[in-house]
């Protein structure tokens, strides 16, 4: 019915933290380039770069999911866009919504903070490998 | 249907992406996210209609098939659609201000 709007105003969500957070990276890669902090790690991957793959996950996946209600019927390019609101069948979208809606965006987080975790994993294995190699390239 | 097309198409441009070293400048990288977000949503679908419709869920009508079949490779459709737009608009290879200034 509208399961798709769940992981699409999460997608939104995301988009400004981002964003947010995307700025103060580039403050603070500035400043390092200025000299006034640590030195910068080349080889992470920043925060904000990470949440960019969780927005791309729900913005791709909703806007397919919003094809395929169009393609039932369940969306329409008129007020109030839903035929469920249109046909008094409110709370059971709003039912929908609640379990199909909020467990899709779930399990799109949870595969995100897989990605997450195995990306973390591998930068540390990277890291630890770098001055080893550096060692016997020396 | 739609979820098992959707699947096939995800797996096969993750494997592009991987393989070939222009895919990332070719933006399939927007190919791999849609399609993927998209089988995770529709696998979320798919337990909850499982769990209404036990194992009924295995065995539906052929026009239900036809008609789910239909829809994903239109959703498979929609998002090459969508990646060439985006592939033209960016034009990362500049061959479409190429084919503009030949023009003039």
């Amino acid at each position: 019915m509208a399961c798709f709007a769940v992981p699409a105003v999460e997608a939104v969500a995301v988009t400004a933290v981002a964003f947010i957070l995307q700025k103060r990276e580039t403050a603070r890669a500035t400043q390092v380039v200025a000299g006034t902090d640590s030195p910068i790690e080349e080889h992470k991957t920043t925060l904000s770069r990470k949440l960019k793959w969780l927005r791309n996950l729900l913005f791709g996946g909703a806007f397919l999911l919003a094809f395929e209600h169009v393609w039932h019927g369940e969306v329409v390019p008129w007020f109030p866009f839903l035929t469920a609101v249109e046909s008094g069948e409110a709370a059971a979208m709003l039912h929908e919504m609640a379990t199909v809606g909020v467990m899709m965006a779930g399990v799109i987080t949870l595969v995100w903070v897989g990605m997450v975790l195995v990306s973390n994993a591998l930068e540390k294995r990277a890291a630890k490998l770098q001055p080893r190699t550096a060692d016997e390239n020396a | 249907m739609t979820l098992l097309i959707t699947v096939f198409a995800a797996v096969i441009a993750t494997t592009v992406w991987y393989v070939k070293p222009a895919a990332s400048r070719l933006k399939v990288g927007l190919l791999v996210w849609m399609y993927w977000g998209a089988s995770l949503m529709w696998l979320v679908d798919a337990i909850f209609e499982y769990v209404e419709l036990k194992a009924a869920y295995f065995t539906p009508d052929p026009i239900d098939l036809l008609n789910d079949a239909f829809l994903g490779l239109s959703v498979v459709a929609l998002a090459l659609a969508v990646w060439v737009a985006v592939l033209l608009i960016t034009d990362p290879n500049d061959r479409v201000k190429q084919a503009l200034r030949r023009k003039k």
